[in-house]
């Protein structure tokens, strides 16, 4: 019974959340309620037996792309007061084409045939419940390598195309050259001079 | 009694998506709550994923939520960055804007 509240709290706020992410007024609060959104998510896997991939997305989710997100909405100077104005008149088209959307996938899910998953009442009796973690890594590790190993690169180039894209090179700026330092022999910029007392320095 | 089946989870995953689809169609003039819902599109199909998983005990629904996980956050490094050079250029990240490309 616990299970089917909690089921239907965290569903309920994560529904609420979604629709506070596309409707609210300011970037930021959209970034939070994305925020509440992944948690209460993170909260169903739980629920479904998936600790791992449940704190995979925290960790994931609200730790990098969420801040990131964050990051970009405080950084761009933008005109918060005009982004909302012309949104009344896509309301109707979105609503058509989502209920439509809505209405097929749950027809599909009606009609898709329930013989394996009526026998499953409740989730994770039988699964192995040693370890979720331990049980994930035992498949990924071997029968996962290779998408694995490809992941990896996926996240390198996304990466390196990240730097590429927003790095600049600003003229005008004053930046440390360190091999110039490096460089710098005493031999060059040093000389001994021969100043006689009472006349002072001058440079030619 | 009732019970959680995997069709509670599959239709809030479809209104998830739902939302999502909505909120790219409602949020013309910002790309990153479109780039936000894209997320709450992805987060839908884990949901999918990890629902189907768990119910019919195949641990490969969470390896590719893993996946997913993997590539849902490059694609949001990428299209942010992106985005901030298309704002440093134009000024500007409404999606009418980004019609460079229509000559």
């Amino acid at each position: 019974m616990i299970g089917v509240i909690a089921f239907y709290l965290f569903a309920a706020i994560l529904v609420l959340s979604a629709l506070m992410v596309v409707s609210a007024r300011n970037p930021v609060y959209s970034v939070l309620f994305l925020i509440l959104a992944f948690f209460n998510a993170a909260g169903l896997f739980v629920l479904l037996g998936a600790e791992f991939v449940a704190m995979i997305l925290v960790i994931v989710y609200v730790g990098a792309v969420a801040v990131l997100f964050l990051f970009v909405v405080m950084m761009l100077d933008i005109d918060f007061k005009n982004l909302r104005t012309e949104a009344m008149k896509y309301i109707p088209l979105g609503l058509i084409l989502g209920g439509v959307l809505l209405a097929e996938l749950v027809m599909v899910y009606k009609a898709w045939p329930q013989t394996p998953m009526s026998s499953l009442g409740a989730i994770a009796e039988t699964l192995p419940q040693a370890n979720n973690a331990k049980a994930l890594g035992s498949v990924l590790y071997t029968d996962y390598i290779f998408p694995f190993q490809i992941s990896g690169l996926i996240l390198l180039v996304a990466m390196i195309g990240a730097i590429v894209l927003t790095l600049r090179a600003r003229p005008g700026t004053l930046r440390q050259k360190i091999a110039a330092q490096v460089e710098r022999n005493p031999a060059d910029v040093l000389s001994i001079q021969a100043v006689s007392s009472g006349e002072g320095v001058h440079h030619d | 009694m009732i019970e959680i089946t995997l069709f509670h989870y599959l239709v809030l995953a479809a209104i998830l998506f739902t939302i999502g689809i909505f909120g790219i169609f409602i949020n013309r003039k910002n790309v990153i709550v479109i780039l936000m819902s894209i997320e709450l599109m992805l987060l839908a199909v884990n949901i999918n994923f990890v629902g189907f998983s768990s119910f019919l005990q195949d641990l490969a629904g969470q390896v590719f939520t893993m996946f997913i996980l993997t590539v849902a956050a490059a694609e949001a490094a990428i299209g942010l960055a992106i985005l901030v050079t298309f704002f440093r250029n134009k000024g500007s990240i409404a999606v009418e804007d980004i019609s460079t490309l229509k000559g």
